[in-house]
């Protein structure tokens, strides 16, 4: 099968970031949520900045029954929000193969409840900083890793060229025929960095690899992901990166390690603009995976508990949150 | 008698302003704040609230002004005791000096420079409310004993709680005031960095069920190094933050309070205290390491400038 048209569901950063790509490459149709948002794109295109400089022409439309036919569906969508994005894809575009890029462990699950769509697992280091509706900087220009979902048949030829496609629109990716081990890498590496970024407010620097003395930020950055990496040894998965390495490297990288361009994990961006985090679907999903495979995570379980808190500081309106 | 109070904010001034309602008591102050100690010294040091005094303090910011004194209560945040005791050591060079800091590891700094130190911990809180005012938001007792290393006198001791007590701040001399101060600094390493973390009052960390088991796990850990170090706890840390719950429902822990000013918090004294001793005596203490971390952390962002994080739509900055 040739991938000439690809819909991206969702049009965050990550998913404005796939759209503005790949529409020099095929056909690409966006899914919005909001009505205004898909009626700016539609008028001024999308632009891209930082690594590259783009300016992408897309459909928008924030009705699913609106969508032009596509191969390839990106679900590229807060993990919060992917019950109610895959729900309104129901009965849609059903010869489509469906990509998820969610953070954390489930958003293929989720996805196939609604349809029954081939699915493709992927995360994505890739990040960028949304400056409008219709514009978005590409921050770090990282590889998004793919492989096909064992609980349906999707052949991995169709996530190679996938994979192809994305290269050839300037995008770092990598079909991989067995993505777990990668999955696990990520998200040991973002519970860790997340929960300690939205708890600190400090964006990825390189305090998150200094260990030397007691009350050092890598010291327990390592020991959250010791928890992480116990769990997946626990589970049977082989991890694909070391995610301390991973951390090390991160701020080790040019953009990170100056503290006047670190990045932002999410989960602190939606701590700053006090919105739910997806700590749920990260930490919270590991340390219920923990629970099932009986390994004891009293770390990750304490950042999981704050983060909470941190959450119903702002629902409860029961204190000032820091801010 | 003559005291000298180091470290004149809410706490030491309450300690100041009590002792000078006493005739036979001359109570000096050392502070580095110059527009307070004017005005002390221009109108008394009044308190208002729990307490309505206006005492005759006499206020300092140059200790060599200040003369030799039997006594010394100090006062300041736990991360200026060495500063302040070594700035005002010549005013104690045949005095007992007594910390009524939060936190441990005050009275081993106060002992590099004077004789003879007396470990204290207190209950009563406040808050500076104009220079010269403090607001006395809540009463309490206080549990003064001697420092093991080097100690003063039972009778200094037991002087200076009844000078205390008499003044209006009720104080207990024992033999071992560990028990007292450990357990007060389980109560605040369990509680308090957990405000200045998730922006929760103390009441709603108690109510909502992950901080409650959070609180647990801490005070767990803070038990087992008393433990470990043969103290015995005067009562237990958990019924102390349920009463809290009860009585202090709605208020800001003072780490909350540093965290919303972007303050240095005293977090090194207090879980730093039991991961210290924790090492010392072998017990794993990693949910207090964890928090010292992330309060570390968070101090390290106040420090750097907010445009130092790419600005983004409703991003509220570091």
């Amino acid at each position: 099968m040739a991938i000439s048209r690809v819909c991206v569901i969702g049009a965050g950063t990550i998913g404005s970031l796939l759209a503005g790509h790949l529409a020099g490459v095929c056909e690409v149709s966006v899914l919005t949520r909001r009505p205004e948002h898909a009626a700016l794109l539609r008028e001024q295109g999308l632009r891209i900045s930082g690594k590259h400089e783009l300016a992408a022409e897309v459909f928008a439309t924030h009705e699913a029954a609106q969508l032009p036919q596509f191969d390839i569906g990106i679900i590229a969508c807060k993990a919060l929000e992917l019950e109610l994005t895959a729900s309104q894809l129901a009965g849609h575009a059903e010869r489509a193969a469906m990509m998820t890029v969610q953070n954390g462990l489930g958003a293929e699950a989720v996805v196939a409840r609604h349809g029954p769509w081939p699915i493709i697992s992927a995360v994505t280091f890739m990040s960028g900083i949304r400056h409008s509706d219709v514009h978005v900087e590409y921050e770090l220009d990282t590889a998004t890793w793919m492989g096909p979902w064992a609980q349906t048949t999707t052949p991995y030829p169709l996530v190679e060229e996938l994979a192809a496609l994305m290269i050839s629109a300037g995008l770092e990716a990598e079909a991989m025929e067995d993505l777990l081990p990668a999955q696990w890498s990520k998200l040991i590496f973002n519970s860790a960095i997340n929960t300690v970024a939205a708890l600190t407010e400090l964006p990825h620097v390189d305090l998150f690899a200094q260990e030397r003395e007691f009350g050092d930020l890598g010291r327990l950055v390592h020991g959250l992901i010791d928890e992480g990496v116990a769990v997946a040894a626990a589970a049977g998965v082989a991890l694909h990166d070391d995610p301390w390495e991973m951390n090390v490297l991160a701020v080790a990288r040019g953009e990170t390690a100056h503290s006047d361009y670190a990045h932002r994990p999410s989960m602190l961006e939606d701590v700053l603009a006090r919105r739910p985090t997806e700590v749920e679907f990260i930490t919270g999903a590991l340390v219920r995976e923990a629970a099932r495979v009986d390994v004891k995570v009293p770390l990750s379980t304490a950042m999981y508990r704050l983060v909470r808190a941190r959450e119903a500081s702002w629902q409860a309106g029961a204190a000032q949150a820091v801010a | 008698m003559r005291v000298c109070i180091v470290g004149c904010g809410a706490v030491g001034s309450l300690f100041a302003a009590h002792l000078a309602t006493l005739d036979e008591v001359e109570v000096w102050a050392y502070d580095v704040v110059a527009e307070h100690v004017a005005a002390i010294n221009a109108g008394g040091l009044r308190l208002t609230g729990r307490a309505e005094i206006v005492a005759p303090v006499k206020a300092r910011t140059d200790p060599g002004e200040i003369p030799p004194c039997q006594f010394g209560i100090v006062a300041t945040k736990a991360m200026f005791t060495t500063q302040a005791i070594a700035a005002t050591a010549g005013v104690f060079v045949d005095g007992a000096v007594c910390s009524v800091q939060n936190g441990v590891g005050n009275e081993e700094l106060i002992a590099e420079h004077v004789p003879r130190v007396i470990r204290g911990t207190t209950f009563p809180a406040g808050r500076v409310v104009a220079p010269g005012v403090v607001q006395m938001d809540t009463a309490g007792d206080t549990w003064i004993g001697p420092f093991e290393e080097s100690p003063a006198s039972a009778a200094e001791i037991e002087r200076l709680a009844e000078a205390l007590t008499r003044g209006g701040m009720p104080t207990v001399a024992l033999a071992d005031a560990r028990g007292a101060q450990w357990t007060k600094l389980i109560f605040n390493a369990a509680s308090n960095p957990l405000g200045a973390l998730t922006g929760l009052t103390h009441g709603a960390l108690c109510e909502l069920a992950p901080t409650r088991a959070l609180i647990s796990a801490l005070v767990r850990e803070g038990v087992a190094v008393a433990d470990a170090l043969g103290i015995t706890l005067d009562s237990d840390p958990v019924a102390l933050i349920d009463h809290a719950a009860e009585v202090a429902h709605d208020h800001r822990a003072s780490m909350l309070q540093d965290a919303l000013a972007h303050r240095r918090t005293e977090i090194d004294a207090l879980n730093g205290g039991i991961v210290r001793y924790g090492a010392q005596t072998g017990v794993p203490t990693p949910l207090n390491e964890a928090i010292v971390a992330l309060i570390a952390g968070m101090e390290h962002a106040w420090s750097s400038q907010p445009e130092a994080v790419a600005p983004t739509a409703g991003g509220g900055g570091g």
